[in-house]
């Protein structure tokens, strides 16, 4: 079985693992970082998202062979002590319900504002369409996102 | 109403306290049987540990208290709800309160159970016993240790003053208490004076949850465990014949590969019967692995063939048959008011309508999944079930195992919506692991949990109404469901009571396709054919809508019914509130409103949707939503809650479609399967009724009238009258993705 050496969340992991393994089963059952949930396994439902280059990318649809050298950043390592603005506004107006869904609206919602912090209504819920609340969470979801932005931008 | 200030129960039977061998003190009691009365006492002091107690409490010296929360969390938030019922009573700061899962303990209890929207209706009374009760002990030792009557005390968030203005905190006195005898009596808070309950208390797992550490059952893990995927049939009526492993055992990671089913087919021929028990009697091909995507591609490369060992239906075959029995006569009759038939025979005019609902996965978002570790000594059971209990008692069984060495502990739920309640998934993982001795983690994939799931059955509504003399005279329900029929109370629901003539007859089709319960259990659908079917009403009668159902509600209270299960009153309140908080009839030019108005899971609510058309597309903008379920706990949960369950259903009713062919589900994963998302959603405004009425659930209650809500809306936009969902796909309009 090959061997990958992967940066996730600024740490260099070693795993043997086949080429196709999608990078969510990599996270989840070789190197315990479980926050990465799996939803679909298709790209459809965006559980799995995380930040590969600072983009938000389905790491159900990312081979670990494709993974290596590029900067991963997880749920886990989004910031150091559950601080970051958007993990902050998730928690000030109470999103979750069943919350397995949140890890990934997180990583959208985190990646979407730095590159637009400051986004219009629509402009929120185009970047989370993407994103599937199977309890339908999304009005707070929304919120939340308009919290971070202005936690950001100000 | 005001707070008992006795206890409607005996004391000493169900309520206990215990030292703790490290100091402090735990006190609690059954929650459920507590309500019967034939439950003998069982107080052995020097026996109790913390599994004597299903509710409860643990204080430790330095005053920190821990409360267990019992009931399964599927995201219905009573994880934290039900602590902050206890705390409110003992009167702790609920900073200071830790809240902790407490595993299932059959032995002593039961109940432990997440379903039909009852935990916090059923726990209320019995937790705030059990609070009020440790205040009153850590008082009356506190009182003790100074020489006066615990009358002279005051608490206040865990601390204790007494009439010189000297205090103690709860930790300071816990080893004291905890020796007392359990007090007979209390005095329960007024509502007036809660200062926990009714105030928004955040989620107790969002640090977890936002930082993504272990929670949910996908989650846990032991060292060395393995992962298995189950083949399953590909078809409802076909069973496994062969197949050839050959390729998927040469996999890297794949360690083994199995067949199950023999346990669960010995079980069902036993003829054994339990509810949760809706699992195929075939068996299954299982490849355990070290990784879930070894499992996963080692079912892959399985090759198996099947045979068919009865019908494989077709959702058009669904149709003719539902038709047909709705044209026959082969109906049981479940309630009876006057004399339809006369009603008919006498009317001027007869409205009738026949309602359609397809099948529905449940599409929890976390597939499901269960942890065994079957040893000789005992069965070791983790993950998320809604129903611990039923889980236990059938792996017990299906093992030959005592009951008292299988255990089972819940982990959070990445949602439950009914399906599990099913313990499909713990019997195949308990199978397995007993198979192999091994640990093990059976993981579903998406396609194996919404082509292998337990479904909403597809139901069909006629209603019929006859009017004579410009008057409502008859209503005359049919429900043609698949597989089981609308529960015992729903034919007392609204508009029982209402119409002088009334009749609701069912009939039922057998089909082998797995069904249950799903969010809601058959309102999800009959609140959307009858609140449709009462907007038709209304303006062929030529009333108000409002003003109609109304008069409707006033009729119920000129009759009283002990069967009823609604109050006319509460109902004319939410709808009164949803007329004045929408802007009922003041909508502005291009917007349409409709109304729906519903109760069940004896909780009362109305809704009103905004709608506007964009393209020939109806576009929901706005909900509004007048909820009556008494106090409400914790408006923050309640209030995800409740918006939830609209956008829920709007999401189900719009959009949502589930047919099968030849046997086989035609939908297995979310690029064939529309799930409502964020541009789809409207604004949900939730008001609540302020009342001193003890609370009621609220994890079904807004789903079901929410349909009806959007499709009287759309007539006002189309002139169109929708009868079947999903509406969207029933419009006759171009496919086109909202956002």
């Amino acid at each position: 079985m090959p061997t990958f050496n992967l940066k996730i969340n600024n740490k260099t992991h070693t795993v043997d693992a086949d080429m196709d393994t999608p990078l969510l089963w990599v996270l989840r059952d070789k190197i315990d970082l479980v926050g990465t949930k799996f939803g679909c396994g298709i790209g459809q439902c965006g559980a799995c998202t995380v930040h590969v280059d600072g983009n938000a990318m389905r790491s159900c649809l990312l081979q670990v062979s494709q993974a290596e050298g590029m900067d991963i950043t997880t749920i886990e390592g989004l910031s150091e002590d559950g601080d970051h603005p958007v993990q902050q506004a998730w928690k000030e107006v109470d999103v979750p319900q069943c919350g397995y869904c949140q890890a990934g609206q997180i990583m959208t919602a985190s990646a979407f504002l730095e590159n637009n912090p400051n986004p219009t209504e629509s402009e929120i819920r185009n970047a989370m369409h993407g994103n599937i609340c199977r309890c339908a969470a999304y009005n707070s979801i929304e919120e939340a996102v308009k919290v971070a932005s202005k936690k950001i931008t100000n | 109403m005001t707070p008992s200030k006795k206890m409607t129960f005996s004391r000493r039977a169900f309520l206990k306290s215990s030292a703790l061998a490290s100091g402090g003190m735990i006190i609690g009691f059954n929650l459920f049987n507590a309500c019967k009365s034939d439950v003998k006492p069982s107080i052995d002091l020097s026996q109790l540990n913390y599994n004597d107690f299903n509710a409860f409490i643990k204080i430790s010296p330095e005053g920190k208290v821990t409360i267990f929360s019992t009931n399964p969390e599927i995201g219905q938030n009573v994880k934290t709800s039900m602590p902050m019922i206890i705390a409110e009573e003992l009167d702790v700061a609920w900073d200071d309160v830790y809240v902790k899962q407490a595993p299932l303990d059959t032995e002593n209890f039961s109940g432990q159970v997440a379903g039909g929207s009852q935990s916090i209706r059923r726990s209320w009374q019995p937790l705030r016993e059990t609070g009020a009760t440790a205040k009153q002990m850590l008082v009356n030792a506190a009182a003790a240790k100074w020489g006066v009557d615990a009358s002279e005390c005051t608490v206040k968030e865990g601390i204790i003053t007494n009439a010189k203005g000297e205090t103690l905190g709860y930790g300071d006195v816990v080893s004291e208490a905890a020796s007392l005898e359990v007090p007979e009596e209390v005095t329960l808070k007024d509502v007036k004076d809660f200062t926990i309950i009714g105030k928004g208390k955040g989620n107790v797992d969002i640090d977890r949850i936002i930082t993504g550490k272990p929670l949910f059952g996908l989650d846990y893990k032991v060292p060395d465990m393995l992962y298995a995927a189950v083949l399953r049939p590909p078809a409802f009526g076909q069973v496994l014949d062969t197949y050839d492993a050959s390729v998927a055992k040469s996999l890297p990671g794949v360690v083994d590969v199995i067949t199950i089913g023999k346990k669960v087919r010995e079980y069902q021929e036993s003829g054994k019967r339990n509810w949760s028990m809706q699992i195929s009697s075939s068996d299954k091909v299982v490849v355990i692995a070290k990784t879930t995507w070894d499992a996963f591609k080692g079912k892959k490369a399985l090759k198996a063939t099947w045979k068919t060992d009865s019908p494989l239906e077709s959702t058009e075959k669904h149709d003719e048959i539902l038709n047909g029995l709705l044209d026959g006569k082969k109906f049981n009759t479940r309630r009876k008011d006057g004399n339809v038939t006369k009603a008919f025979a006498n009317a001027d005019k007869i409205i009738e309508r026949v309602y359609e609902s397809p099948f529905l996965p449940h599409n929890t978002l976390e597939p499901m999944n269960f942890f065994a570790n079957v040893t000789d000594e005992k069965v070791d059971l983790v993950g998320p079930v809604q129903t611990p209990e039923a889980a236990q008692s059938v792996v017990a069984d299906l093992l030959g195992r005592d009951i008292e060495t299988v255990f089972v502990d819940m982990t959070r739920m990445g949602g439950g919506f009914g399906r599990r309640l099913y313990g499909d998934f713990v019997y195949e993982a308990a199978e397995i692991s007993d198979a192999i001795r091994k640990p093990i983690k059976m993981v579903s994939s998406r396609e194996d949990d919404m082509t292998t799931g337990v479904y909403r059955p597809a139901i069909k509504y006629k209603i019929a109404a006859s009017i004579k003399d410009g008057k409502l005279t008859g209503y005359h329900l049919k429900e043609a469901a698949v597989n089981s029929n609308m529960y015992g109370l729903i034919p007392n629901f609204f508009p029982a009571g209402a119409i002088e003539n009334y009749q609701v007859d069912t009939v039922n089709y057998k089909s082998n396709i797995t069904t249950g319960a799903w969010r809601a259990p058959y309102t999800n659908f009959l609140a959307s054919a009858e609140q449709s079917f009462f907007d038709e009403l209304a303006e062929e009668l030529g009333v108000d809508r409002v003003q109609f159902h109304i008069d409707l509600l006033d009729n119920v209270k000129k009759n009283p019914d002990a069967k009823i299960q609604y109050s006319p009153e509460r109902l004319q309140g939410v709808l009164k509130m949803v007329v004045e908080k929408s802007n009922w009839g003041k909508a502005k030019e291009g917007v349409y409103q409709g109304l729906s108005v519903y109760y069940c899971h004896n909780t009362h609510v109305a809704e009103v949707a905004d709608i506007t058309m964009e393209n020939g597309v109806p576009n929901v903008k706005r909900v509004t939503c007048a909820i009556d379920c008494g106090i409400v706990v914790n408006p923050l949960g309640a209030m995800n809650q409740a918006k939830g369950g609209v956008l829920d259903g709007i999401g189900h009713t719009m959009y949502s479609d589930f047919g099968f062919s030849n046997g086989v589900p035609q939908s297995n994963n979310f690029n064939s399967y529309q799930l409502i998302r964020m541009g789809q959603t409207p604004k949900v405004d939730i008001h609540f009724i302020e009342n001193d009425i003890d609370p009621t659930g609220l994890g079904e209650p807004t789903l079901p009238p929410v349909g009806a809500a959007v499709a009287n809306a759309i007539y006002k936009a189309t002139g169109k009258r929708l009868t079947k969902q999903p509406y969207m796909s029933n419009m006759n309009i171009e496919k086109k993705v909202l956002g």
